[in-house]
């Protein structure tokens, strides 16, 4: 059984997407609309139960009794690490210190950059691209919150080419959907642009096969 | 040379104490005062650039993000103390996928709930009633997600214990005990069981006793 992917269309799922690619697994994908509210679907919350985008189904949890695993951050950590010799090797590092760092870098986007970008992406491209009342205030905070944590990543980006170490990891990964959101739909590419190391990374990580790839794709 | 543990007093730094306990793994702590602001001075900025608690040493090893240390020491550490990330990769699967939804789902109504009733007099700020009213029903939403999943699981992420309940242990404690909501608890039969199971483990009892 292939693993199957919903939701394809937006930000998370791609976080998995990628990682397939990087991992060379096999898999197909499922559409789930949010406009017309399929997440809330009583299907779809049979396999997702907060609604949430993305799940997958995977053959070898369904021997467990598991129809459906979720939590793209989750789903890419369980295949970095089951598919572990093939693919791009080692996004969780090498040892046990360097998964250490990734986790860390992985947290950080979760906790520190994913939020402010989430909210963004949500008044920006959700609500007043659809002509719905945006909350410019929210937008204008979570932009100097966003500007903040770059300037974190900029000083260690200085020292370190990839934000765990001198290798390409999850972190970076993780950090592909919702940043492509930021310099395309958005318009706020200068929050890339304006930081030299962040700009030097970003370049390298966005333009890997795997996400031009899923740019080609979805 | 020991592991410290920067800001024991507060709810992240918990999360690591417990699972170090658990593994059988000596640390020392540091104390870090968030009222006094010493998380924003520029030694600790040093150690920890965003500012949060907790972040650790270990010889060289400096690591920050508590749910990035628990699942380091359980990894180093498999084979002492408890077993906290499941025996077999599908098994370490879905305990991160209930980490997961720990830090997506379940923490961020339950911290905003702790900022306002227990942090913000402390720093001079007025509660949002409207903030506290919507997180608690958030909040809400979610134990109703966890009392259908307890009700065919003992845990989280199957028949064992792991990070992804441990992981709940610092907040829950707040919110049965000095914010005053155990009924959000109570009110659900198998998470109430399940709280009444996770909380009495002996290191949970440790930390609450010594910090």
């Amino acid at each position: 059984m292939v693993v199957k992917v919903y939701g394809p269309a937006y930000a998370s799922p791609k976080r998995v997407i990628v990682c397939l690619i990087e991992k060379q697994i096999e898999f197909e994908t499922v559409p789930v609309d949010l406009v017309k509210g399929e997440n809330k679907n009583p299907e779809y919350l049979k396999l997702q139960p907060f609604g949430s985008l993305p799940v997958i189904q995977d053959g070898d949890f369904t021997l467990y009794g598991i129809d459906s695993f979720a939590e793209s951050r989750a789903i890419i950590r369980y295949y970095a690490e089951k598919y572990k010799s093939q693919g791009t090797t080692d996004l969780l590092g090498r040892t046990i210190e360097e998964r250490g760092l990734v986790e860390q870098w992985l947290e950080v986007e979760a906790h520190n950059f994913h939020p402010p970008i989430y909210q963004m992406t949500t008044q920006i491209l959700f609500f007043a691209k659809r002509g719905l009342p945006a909350d410019e205030n929210l937008i204008k905070e979570s932009e100097e919150k966003l500007g903040k944590v770059l300037d974190v990543y900029e000083e260690r980006l200085s020292k370190s080419k990839y934000l765990a170490g001198d290798f390409f990891s999850l972190a970076d990964l993780s950090h592909l959907p919702f940043t492509q959101y930021l310099v395309g739909p958005m318009e706020k590419e200068y929050m890339i642009r304006d930081r030299k190391h962040v700009s030097a990374w970003w370049d390298d990580i966005s333009n890997r096969p795997s996400w031009k790839k899923v740019l080609e794709l979805y």
